[in-house]
């Protein structure tokens, strides 16, 4: 942060070039006092109105002009901002400024890894570079991961091309091969990569945290490396996005149920809404932690490959659950509303996981949804028809 | 390993590999993240069909175009609204370490 009492930098850093415009000249009374001000080294990009990044430390001389260097290891604000980030907070401005960046000190033979300009993608790929020297180019994703970009296409060979061009990197470093992650493969057509820019492509592992072994191997890729797993760690960390993707529903949802609840006799009541509606938000709230927290984490054991399938099942326990303990009272006519209630939101928001899942195919999905959605919606329907009926 | 146990429904995927065309440079072994192709005698074989997610990597670093396959988003929340807009299914959900 700079510091508001001063109003000029240190000597030292007067003379310190690099990308950002230049100081602004400092007043004389001001300067000399501030001759005996100890040096800030690892502030000494400080401008006015511009901070420089967390993870940059220093800067690197190279051919064209500094190259910022990035620390290998998360700081405080990283961490912060990976928590906020997968519960959907400030998302739209998590990314890093695309171009050239260095980790260690790499030289015109290191390897140059290209990242999405995702913060937590590059986060992950930096702190996997300990005690190696790389470049690693930044390309403009619209801040979103390299598989998803991939997809889509902004992970592209256009992109690529563009950002080697405006980086030079031809005059930073004297071998002629972009290393990529493997997950970005579907945006990018290697052969057309090697056409306009000369550089010869090779697709790193899929996970950055081989990197150091894959290229201590002369950039070879064991079989293990090139697969995606989804393990339960992996799934779990998911779950977050799940719910935050989904809170528009969720919210009207909780709206629209509020208002079924007090449909009865005298057409609304408000008495009647605030009496019956935690037994209507309570099932929501369980059929809703079911399907988007507990089948992700116990998918592979849970039977059925269809997701709407897996997160029914969580359903239909979970119900048992309330209908055993919560709801002991229930009529049978209620107790059918439970279970199809509980069951039906878990099918619904278990089939949502598919979007988060690593192993599930567009074609595969679409015919899981034409087969779910028709009996959800019918499920879905009778439960309100119950629901409705038992107000009167 | 756990994956092995996560397997999706079987016979849906719509990779297609024009063995004549291939020229054996390995790309899409490479770049598949489930093991799809196996290279035999020098030249690309679909090994595990059921196991494509087509995402769409080994066609498009397939220099000689051999192989087809209708890559596209894979969310649910996208397939829906590609439904209702008619449009093909985009995802929107920026960010997200996987999300689609």
């Amino acid at each position: 942060m700079p510091d508001s009492k001063c109003c000029c930098p240190p000597e030292k850093e007067k003379n310190q070039g690099y990308c950002h415009p230049p100081q602004p000249e400092a007043t004389e009374d001001c300067c000399d006092k501030l001759a005996t001000v100890p040096e800030r080294t690892e502030k000494s990009s400080e401008i006015p109105g511009y901070t420089v990044n967390a993870y940059v430390y220093g800067w690197l001389d190279t051919p064209v002009g500094k190259v910022p260097q990035v620390s290998a290891q998360l700081s405080f604000p990283d961490l912060r901002g990976r928590w906020a980030m997968r519960w959907g907070i400030g998302r739209e401005v998590y990314r890093v400024t695309p171009g050239l960046y260095a980790v260690g000190t790499p030289h015109a033979e290191s390897p140059l890894l290209v990242s999405a300009n995702y913060k937590l993608s590059f986060d992950c790929l930096r702190t996997s570079l300990k005690n190696v020297d790389a470049w690693i180019l930044v390309i403009d994703t619209k801040g979103v991961n390299v598989w998803c970009a991939a997809g889509k296409g902004t992970f592209g060979t256009d992109e690529i091309v563009k950002r080697c061009r405006l980086a030079q990197i031809e005059k930073v470093i004297e071998h002629k091969v972009l290393i990529l992650p493997q997950l970005g493969a579907p945006g990018i057509a290697a052969h057309q990569v090697k056409k306009e820019t000369g550089f010869t492509v090779i697709y790193g592992p899929v996970r950055a945290a081989d990197l150091p072994d894959f290229l201590a191997a002369g950039m070879q890729a064991t079989p293990i490396m090139r697969r995606v797993t989804f393990t339960t760690m992996e799934r779990l960390v998911l779950t977050p996005v799940e719910i935050t993707v989904m809170r528009k529903t969720i919210f009207y949802s909780v709206i629209i149920l509020f208002f079924l609840s007090g449909i009865g006799a005298n057409l609304f009541s408000f008495a009647a809404a605030w009496d019956r509606y935690p037994a209507a938000l309570v099932p929501g709230l369980t059929g809703l932690i079911s399907g988007c927290v507990i089948a992700p984490v116990l998918l592979p054991w849970l039977p059925g490959r269809m997701f709407a399938v897996k997160g029914a099942v969580v359903g239909t326990f979970a119900a048992t659950i309330l209908a055993a303990t919560l709801y002991r009272q229930a009529s049978v006519l209620e107790n059918i509303a439970l279970f199809l209630f509980v069951g039906t939101i878990a099918s619904y928001t278990a089939m949502n996981f598919t979007g988060s899942s690593t192993f599930t195919s567009p074609s595969g999905v679409q015919k899981e949804m034409r087969t779910a959605i028709p009996v959800q919606a019918l499920s879905l329907l009778v439960t309100g028809f119950i629901w409705i009926l038992s107000g009167f | 390993m756990e994956l092995s146990k996560l397997k999706y429904l079987d016979s849906v995927a719509t990779l297609k590999l024009e063995v004549d065309k291939c020229v054996g440079c390995t790309l899409c072994a490479a770049v598949c993240p489930h093991g799809v192709f196996q290279m035999h005698e020098g030249l690309a074989e679909i090994e595990d069909l059921n196991s494509c997610i087509e995402c769409g990597a080994c066609a498009r670093n397939c220099p000689t175009d051999a192989i087809q396959v209708e890559a596209g988003v894979g969310c649910a929340s996208a397939i829906i609204k590609g439904w209702l807009t008619g449009s093909d299914p985009s995802c929107d959900c920026d960010g997200g370490s996987s999300c689609c």
